[in-house]
């Protein structure tokens, strides 16, 4: 469903994608893990268009994702942030129901409210957060009401930016369940970038190791362990022992 | 090498200044083009209004009376070195409504509102929400920058002309209390010596500050660095840029309707 063809991205004189070839079946959940500052985000925004690639091709459903009506390709897709990204002028429903205020999936206000209270209660929270702003809540709870913001439209595709980035263990385990549990339910196609292996574990169908700017390893999850790529094993076991350097 | 390093680095600057006036032309006439094309945002405009012009209204108000009060001080003290102490009221009317009104009202203007518009969109970039609007299909440039513009054309213009009335206002409360001036006479002398193309001038620099000091804060905050370090150079930077164009703009256009 996407697929990288060949992409090369610089920011001045640093390469950041030297040639990533990757392959994301619809359905299917893909987990992209790599150092910090390897270009995992960078590919990520690639695909929406955030960041215009050098050279090279990314496709979804086989069309050119630069081409076309850009409004109604982002209409298939829904992201969760980093560090959430939500409106801070905004309360938590109108953040969780802004495509469907606003736009092609414009629905009436009432509607639209409905909707977002149905989304939070799916992510675990209740209806009273709604007219909160996000300011007051926690790190968990916005990294949830983002979650549902990401699936309000019942997206085809979902993409998960660190996903648990700055949360607690248990709270990073809830969020990488849900994620887990939304993605099945939903038969969304997921794109998942994070270095947290929990992550990796709980989310994954099949995983991909971005180092020096190509896909290093790829295979599904259950393989990852007896894989035999050193610098896979590197990174699994977290050693500064190993093929990639742990200055960069 | 010795001669060359500094004929180098003029060169950059100079490039550099060139580049940022070309991009802040650029996003200008883009920030235009999206005011006409939907979709519009109303609510963003509505806050937008409110924020730049209703809010304003107290420090604008406050300028204006002191700075119209001060003229009149001054215009008297100055005049009656040569006996003309009784051109205050006019003196303070075209005082305030060709220059001091407008120019005070758009430094104020930049003052408050560039910044708090540059550092929210910065502020907005930095955590991610400008490729989160993106990723939402709504265009920042339409969402944030447009509406902004918008209101402060729309709202400066009469921000201005209230700061002028009150700006007028101080100078009556001054002449008439301090100085013994007649205060039917201060109004009717007012009134007679301003002209409709006064009035005009302070309105068309309203709208070509108001515009310049949305821009600017529009502006540094889309192309803001990363960090609290970055939002508070693009803070400081559309401040500084909407002050100069502000009172450079002034210059300009009262060369070109005062200069016959």
């Amino acid at each position: 469903m996407i697929t990288f063809e060949n992409v090369h991205k610089s920011f001045g004189p640093k390469k950041v994608l030297q040639g990533v070839t990757l392959d994301i079946p619809r359905g299917e959940s893909m987990v992209i893990i790599g150092g910090s500052g390897t270009g995992k985000s960078v590919a990520l925004k690639s695909v929406l268009g955030l960041i215009t690639p050098d050279s090279g091709q990314i496709l979804v459903d086989g069309q050119d994702a630069t081409r076309g009506d850009h409004d109604a390709f982002l209409a298939r897709f829904g992201m969760l942030f980093q560090g959430g990204a939500l409106f801070d002028s905004l309360p938590v429903w109108q953040n969780v129901a802004f495509r469907l205020l606003r736009g092609s999936l414009k629905r009436p206000r009432s509607e639209a409210r409905e909707i977002a209270i149905e989304k939070l209660r799916r992510v675990g929270l209740t209806p009273d957060v709604a007219d909160l702003f996000p300011s007051e809540l926690s790190g968990g709870m916005q990294k949830r009401v983002g979650l549902a913001r990401a699936i309000a439209a019942d997206p085809e595709i979902i993409f998960f930016d660190e996903p648990t980035t700055g949360l607690d263990p248990i709270m990073s385990g809830v969020i990488n369940d849900l994620i887990r549990e939304i993605v099945v339910e939903m038969g969304a196609t997921a794109m998942t970038i994070t270095h947290d292996m929990s992550s990796v574990r709980a989310i994954a169908d099949k995983v991909a190791m971005l180092h020096d700017g190509v896909i290093q390893w790829t295979g599904p999850v259950a393989d990852m362990d007896t894989s035999g790529d050193p610098y896979l094993t590197q990174f699994i076991s977290g050693s500064a022992e190993g093929p990639i350097e742990a200055v960069r | 090498m010795i001669l060359t390093t500094p004929l180098a680095a003029l060169g950059r600057s100079t490039l550099a200044v060139f580049a940022t006036i070309g991009q802040v032309t650029i996003f200008a006439l883009q920030a235009i083009l999206h005011i006409f094309r939907p979709p519009f945002y109303g609510r963003e405009f509505a806050i937008a209004l409110l924020n730049i012009g209703w809010l304003s209204l107290p420090v604008v108000g406050l300028t204006a009376i002191f700075t119209g009060g001060a003229l009149a001080l001054q215009i008297y003290d100055g005049g009656s070195r040569f006996s003309a102490e009784a051109v205050v009221p006019q003196i303070v009317a075209i005082g305030m409504v060709r220059e001091l009104g407008p120019v005070l009202v758009g430094l104020m203007v930049a003052a408050r509102v560039t910044s708090s518009i540059a550092a929210e969109i910065a502020t907005m970039k930095v955590t991610e929400q400008i490729d989160a609007l993106t990723t939402l299909s709504t265009h920042p440039m339409k969402y944030l920058t447009a509406p902004r513009v918008l209101a402060a054309l729309i709202v400066v213009p009469i921000l201005v002309g209230i700061g002028d009335i009150i700006g007028i206002y101080g100078g009556f409360v001054v002449g008439t209390q301090q100085l013994g001036f007649n205060p039917a006479t201060y109004v009717t002398n007012t009134v007679d010596f301003l002209q409709r193309s006064d009035i005009v001038s302070s309105l068309i620099k309203g709208a070509a500050f108001g515009g310049i000091a949305a821009t600017m804060g529009c502006y540094y905050g889309m192309n803001s660095g990363r960090g609290a370090q970055g939002v508070g150079q693009a803070t400081k930077a559309s401040v500084q840029a909407a002050a100069v164009l502000i009172l450079a703009a002034n210059f300009m256009l009262t060369s070109l309707f005062f200069s016959s």
